[in-house]
């Protein structure tokens, strides 16, 4: 195996409060990591790091061999790189397809396009319609994805992670704020998605984690106090002291 | 048709029928006041562009009226008192293009820096900008500093004749229907997705892999331009220009417009010309203090009324 994400002694500071510190992880091809950690761990600056929309105080990001620490977030997306996030980001002002289309339009080069209408071109609607089919979205194609509930914008954010069809997914708390049934059709979707992507999932919900993750990694004030496989973690002492034990 | 497609498509019959009639009927008042409507409506258009589907509340837009006014004037100037002889001509072959080019390029230059910033910032620097090509023309002496410039002779095009006034209305308002295409064309084209898309979330936008400043900017040069478009209609409308077309009030009418009117909508920036040019032609005649119920009705407007006018009368889309 080889790793598709690697995180080399990452840093990142707020006035005096070390959000990450020296952060080293790796993803490898294929597997699901996930990240676990308390509030305030610093899960979410993480994210905007490997995503681009922060840059650390020091450290390295390498996506396939490649430094790409201070690139654009855009050109991370050109790359491979596609996040899902914590609290729903939609256009909310958009339709559901729309907001998938738009996620593949993304896909096709630039969109300087001026010309043709965006919502007559068919290829693009068609594959939006099967990415919400398989989220289970399939009736609530046209509708305002304002008027969605909570839990169907969290699969819209999992349809638009998949449109990206990339090879590394960032998914920020998939679970969050689900109910323990949608938790468990999410868990299901997101085991559909082992194997052909590989995914670095930071969840809080630790019935889902265990289920799904390859390689469990804890962090900690910023930091990762040790990574191993579920059975490991669930073992460690450390862990249960920093983390679980506080259940 | 939807109840908005039935009332976009009444404005724009009644703007074709209802002023000429008037004018032919004896009331040339009316069409001339109907011209500057339309005018005004082009450029509510442009902002609209920007304001209402890209989420850039520009504070400058009649910088490019003005820009586009004097596009028209100075070559005008030159070709009656002589100098500049490359410049010097009435012909509409290089009057309009030049209003068009130079508001594209001053769009260009400013949305640069502009792009680079956000919400109460980026109101602030649009306007600075306009501000500043506003005190340039008031220093040039040879157009008439403050005082502004008379354009002696309107621009000459093919088969319109701007000096007879339906010919002049005629091609304002077939601009304003051109306008409305374009725009309409570029919202529900893949690139204006992108640009409402960005509107709603920049940060998902930029995840997903576009470059939202690169098609921010491009809205930004397409709206300048079209409304340098509008300006050269006003110079040959009013036939006299000056730097206080540009000068930060006439910006805010426009958004009054838009947003009145009913941002990110067709129609939306024609209704709010209709009824600036209505209302401020009403209460103007009973009280120099008519400015004060115009501010009191965006405030309801903004408050109560969602979609502005367009929203009220067309319902939610």
């Amino acid at each position: 195996m080889s790793a598709v994400l690697e995180i080399q002694g990452l840093n990142k500071s707020f006035g005096g409060i070390k959000a990450t510190d020296n952060l080293t992880l790796t993803v490898e091809q294929g597997e699901l990591h996930a990240v676990i950690g308390p509030n305030g761990a610093g899960k979410t600056t993480m994210i905007s790091q490997l995503c681009g929309t922060q840059v650390p105080d020091s450290g390295r990001v390498l996506f396939k061999g490649r430094d790409i620490t201070r690139l654009a977030p855009h050109r991370r997306a050109h790359l491979g790189i596609t996040r899902s996030y914590q609290i729903t980001s939609l256009i909310m002002e958009m339709s559901v397809l729309d907001n998938v289309a738009l996620a593949l339009q993304a896909r096709e080069g630039h969109s300087f396009r001026f010309l043709r209408p965006a919502r007559t071109i068919t290829h693009l609607r068609e594959r939006g319609r099967d990415l919400l089919t398989r989220v289970g979205l399939a009736d609530k194609v046209d509708h305002a994805t304002v008027a969605l509930s909570h839990g169907e914008h969290r699969r819209m954010e999992l349809a638009i992670a998949l449109a990206a069809e990339a090879e590394l997914m960032l998914l920020d708390e998939p679970m969050a704020g689900l109910g323990t049934q949608e938790s468990l059709e999410m868990v299901a979707l997101l085991k559909g998605l082992k194997g052909k992507h590989s995914i670095l999932l930071i969840e809080h919900d630790m019935d889902a984690v265990f289920a799904l993750a390859d390689r469990i990694s804890v962090l900690v004030y910023g930091h990762i106090i040790a990574t191993g496989t579920p059975a490991e973690i669930r073992g460690n002492e450390a862990v249960q002291h920093a983390y679980l034990g506080e259940e | 048709m939807t109840r908005r497609a039935w009332m976009t498509l009444a404005v724009l019959v009644l703007l074709a029928i209802v002023p000429p009639a008037f004018y032919l009927s004896g009331n040339a008042f009316y069409l001339s006041l109907a011209t500057r409507l339309v005018i005004l409506a082009i450029a509510a258009v442009s902002l609209n562009l920007i304001l209402g589907y890209g989420g850039m509340v520009s504070f400058g837009h009649a910088a490019f009226v003005g820009l586009g006014a004097y596009a028209v004037g100075i070559p005008a100037h030159h070709a009656l008192y002589g100098g500049w002889d490359a410049l010097a001509t009435n012909s509409g072959w290089l009057q309009i293009p030049l209003a068009v080019g130079i508001t594209a390029l001053f769009a260009l230059l400013t949305g640069l820096v502009c792009l680079r910033t956000k919400g109460v910032y980026f109101i602030m620097i649009t306007m600075a900008f306009a501000q500043m090509i506003y005190y340039l023309i008031v220093s040039i002496e040879e157009y008439g500093g403050d005082d502004g410039l008379v354009i002696d002779s309107r621009t000459e095009l093919w088969l319109f004749d701007l000096d007879k006034p339906l010919q002049l209305y005629a091609l304002c308002f077939l601009s304003l229907l051109v306008a409305l295409g374009l725009v309409r064309m570029i919202v529900n084209s893949r690139f204006g997705m992108v640009l409402q898309g960005a509107k709603g979330n920049p940060e998902r936008m930029a995840s997903l892999g576009f470059n939202t400043y690169a098609y921010r900017l491009t809205a930004y040069v397409i709206s300048g331009a079209m409304c340098g478009y509008a300006g050269a209609l006003l110079g040959n409308f009013t036939t006299f220009i000056s730097p206080e077309m540009m000068d930060w009030h006439r910006s805010g009418e426009l958004m009054f417009m838009v947003i009145l009117g009913g941002a990110a909508t067709t129609i939306g920036p024609v209704l709010g010309a209709v009824i600036f040019i209505v209302l401020e032609e009403i209460l103007s005649s009973y009280t120099i203090y008519w400015q004060l119920p115009f501010g009191l009705l965006l405030i309801v407007t903004v408050l109560f009324v969602r979609g502005g006018l367009a929203g009220l009368l067309g319902g939610r889309k």
